[in-house]
Formats: structure tokens, sequence, C-alpha cells
């Protein structure tokens, strides 16, 4: 049950979601979660890259576990998410070139976003086989996105109304993610009964 | 430390007389990357349930900056400017790959609490940010002095943190009870909420000590002013 695609696909996407209760993504969960229009964009980038960095490395691991180089792990799949960000962001800029400029900085950064790294070195720790990565890496990613927009649309909400200046910006933005991740709490329920 | 050379600023105009003196103070204090900088948040949020792990990541997290910004500094003229950040990512990931083997192999217990989050301190944005911001254009010693001071600056606020965490939700520090057995430990704290809204407070806390010390600074200043005014007026 516990190896079920829809298991994973729900437990990663609601019940461990990856940013409000794995913490993982934080940087541009807090940074880029202002505006909707941004939000949703990266939110869709970043499923890209962890999809196929995700696939990408499953086919490494094999590869370094037949060479007996556990060791470099760390350091190829940095590598394989360097080389997919740089291969979306060519592929952004050939087919939309109005949608790549509107993402500009924040395509560079998708590197160094842990998220990114963490689908890899769970499906290898979690030793899932090449369907499952791929579930899981949609399903964490997908997590990703629907966190991303929902923080922004409470945000733009936020904006209109009048908070005391002390609180204004981080402090704010992490109250409200608190009480998002108090929602996505509720989830926890499901994961017992599989 | 007090014969290392003068560090000029690479920060905004704004911060340029903070960083201006000692870089490991500064990374330590007034440019701290959690409180200040607000960097590096997955391990400042998903690591600080506890004292020991908090202050066990933010040791790790150290290690790795002092390593990369010593090794970024030492290759930087080499390195043309166009794969600079692929080669610090390189220089970072080999660094966290010693950690990891280290980690494991002081102290299991330690090794399987922290997790995955030790190979994500690849990711972690305050040692990209320092190496690019810092030891890609300073000599050795002062980057890795400045890789010292971030990185026990990213540890106490990791343990202010896991203090708060622990305290709360747990009714311990380090693992000794605290408030005998009648406390009902308040658990949220624990779970991820609590790590969002425990950061939220501190964050709170430093800016409302922050403008009253700048406002404080201003009362002076507007109570200092008429004198060279009046000495101006006489001369």
């Amino acid at each position: 049950m516990n190896d079920s695609f829809t298991h994973i696909f729900l437990d990663a996407f609601l019940i461990n979601n990856f940013v409000l209760c794995v913490f993982l993504g934080m940087c541009s969960f807090l940074g880029l979660s202002a505006k909707f229009s941004t939000a949703w964009r990266m939110g869709v980038s970043v499923m890209f890259v962890i999809t196929v960095s995700g696939v990408l490395s499953y086919g490494i691991n094999l590869v370094l576990v037949a060479l007996h180089a556990e060791f470099l792990r760390i350091i190829t799949y940095i590598v394989i998410i360097a080389a997919t960000v740089q291969l979306t962001e060519m592929f952004i800029k050939k087919v939309s070139p109005a949608l790549f400029r509107e993402l500009g900085v924040y395509l560079p950064l998708i590197t160094t976003n842990c998220a990114v790294l963490a689908v890899p070195l769970f499906q290898t720790s979690r030793g899932y086989n090449l369907a499952q990565s791929f579930v899981f890496a949609v399903a964490a990613s997908g997590g990703y996105c629907a966190a991303l927009v929902l923080l922004s649309l409470v945000r733009e909400r936020v904006e209109l109304s009048d908070v005391p200046s002390l609180a204004k910006g981080t402090a704010l933005t992490l109250v409200l993610a608190s009480i998002l991740s108090m929602a996505f709490m509720g989830f926890a329920g499901m994961g017992s009964g599989g | 430390m007090s014969e290392q050379p003068a560090v000029v600023s690479c920060h905004a105009p704004g911060t340029a007389l903070a960083a201006a003196d000692n870089p490991f103070l500064n990374g330590l204090w007034k440019q701290n990357p959690v409180f200040v900088q607000v960097l590096g948040m997955c391990p400042t949020l998903a690591i600080t349930n506890s004292v020991r792990n908090a202050f066990a990541m933010g040791l790790a997290t150290t290690f790795v900056l002092v390593c990369s910004n010593g090794l970024v500094s030492m290759v930087r003229k080499m390195v043309p400017k166009q794969v600079r950040i692929a080669t610090y990512i390189a220089i970072i990931a080999t660094s966290v790959t010693v950690v990891d083997y280290l980690v494991k192999a002081v102290s299991i217990g330690v090794y399987k609490a922290l997790g995955a989050y030790i190979p994500l301190i690849v990711a972690n944005c305050i040692i990209l940010e320092r190496a690019e911001a810092f030891a890609g254009k300073k000599a050795v010693i002062p980057s890795m002095l400045d890789g010292l001071g971030m990185g026990l600056g990213f540890a106490f606020a990791l343990t202010c943190l896991g203090t708060v965490r622990e305290v709360l939700g747990a009714g311990t520090f380090l693992g000794v009870p605290l408030f005998g057995h009648n406390f009902e430990p308040w658990v949220l704290f624990l779970l991820p909420p609590g790590g969002f809204i425990s950061l939220a407070i501190w964050l709170l806390t430093f800016t409302l000590w922050r403008q009253r010390r700048a406002s404080v600074a201003a009362s002076r200043a507007e109570a200092r002013r008429p004198a060279p005014a009046l000495a101006e007026v006489r001369s």
C-alpha cells in the first residue's frame, strides 16, 4: 500500500507537502510569492525542472551504483539540476521570449532551490523505481506549485489591508505561511490509514 | 584577529559602514544570515525542533562555509567569469560530501536526526551568496573568517529558534525537563506551523529592537544638532 502510486502522490502532494510540512524551497516560497502572476510561472518552471531532473538522476544513480561511486551522488545530482535549468532556460527562450523576459532573474535561481535537489535525494533513499520516481517528482513539485500559488493569493489580499508597520515584510509572510501550514496539517490523518 | 586587512564592503551602500570592519563580527551579528538577510530558510525551519539538532546543523553549515569560502577565494583568479557559478557549486558540493561523511563518522544519532538536510546544505543560499558576494573577490584569510562568522551567526540563529521550539514544544532544554510533570507541552511548536510562527516572533522581536535603537539614535542626533549650528552662526 505504501508504495502504490496513489499513496506516493497523495503523500508528496498533500500529507508531506514539500513546502509547508517538510520546509523545502523556502527561499523562493517567501521571496516569489508576492504576486500571483510570478508565483504560478515560477511554480510551473520548477515543476518542469524537478520532473526532468528527477527522472535523469534516477538513471544516473543506476550508473553510480554500478560503478560503486555513491560518494559522487551529491555532486552529480547538482550538476544534473544545473544542466536541466540551463536547458529549461534555452527552451523557454526559444519557445516564448516574452515569458523568458518575465521570468528573467528567477530561472537561474531554481538551481539553488533545495526542493529540486531533495527530490532525487529522497527517491534514492526510499528506493523508488522509475515509474514511482516520476510520480513522486510530479506530486512533490505539484505540491510546491500549489503552496506557492496559495500563499501568493493570500498575500495579494493582505497587501490591501492595513497591517502594523512592525509586521510588514517577512514576518507577516511567515505568519501567513504558518496558518497555511496548520491547514495542511489536517491532511496528516490521510497517511495513517495506508 | 586584529592583524587582518581592512575589508571593503561588497553589500548595498547603506550597509557599507557595517561591513567595513571585522568580517567575522559582521557575519555573526550585523549581517546575520537568518535574522537580517533572511537566507537559508529551509534548515532554519526544518531542523530547529531541538536545540541539539539545531546546533549540529549550524556547525555543519559553518564547516561547509569555511571550506567553500577558502577554496573559492583560492581559485578566484583562475576561474573565468562565465563558469564561476558552476565552479562554486562544484566546490560547495565537494565540501558538503566531506561533511556528510564526517557527521556520519562522528555521531550516527545526529546523522539520522539531520537526515536529508545534510546533503541539502548544497542548496543553502547563504553559501552560494557568500561565495559570490565575498569569497569570489577577497583574499583567502578574510574569506575564511567571513565564512566562520556567517556560519556561527547561522548556528546562533538556529540555536535561538531551537531553544524557543524545544522549551515550548517539549518542555525541555537539551533533553533536560524544565517544568516538572504538570507541564502540558505545546506540541504545535514542534510541528511545521510552530517553526514558521517562532521564526516570525524572532524577526518581529529583532525588528522592534532595531526600530527602538534607531529612534533613540535619531533623538540623540536631534538633541546634538543645535550645537554645531550655533558654532557655524558664530563663525
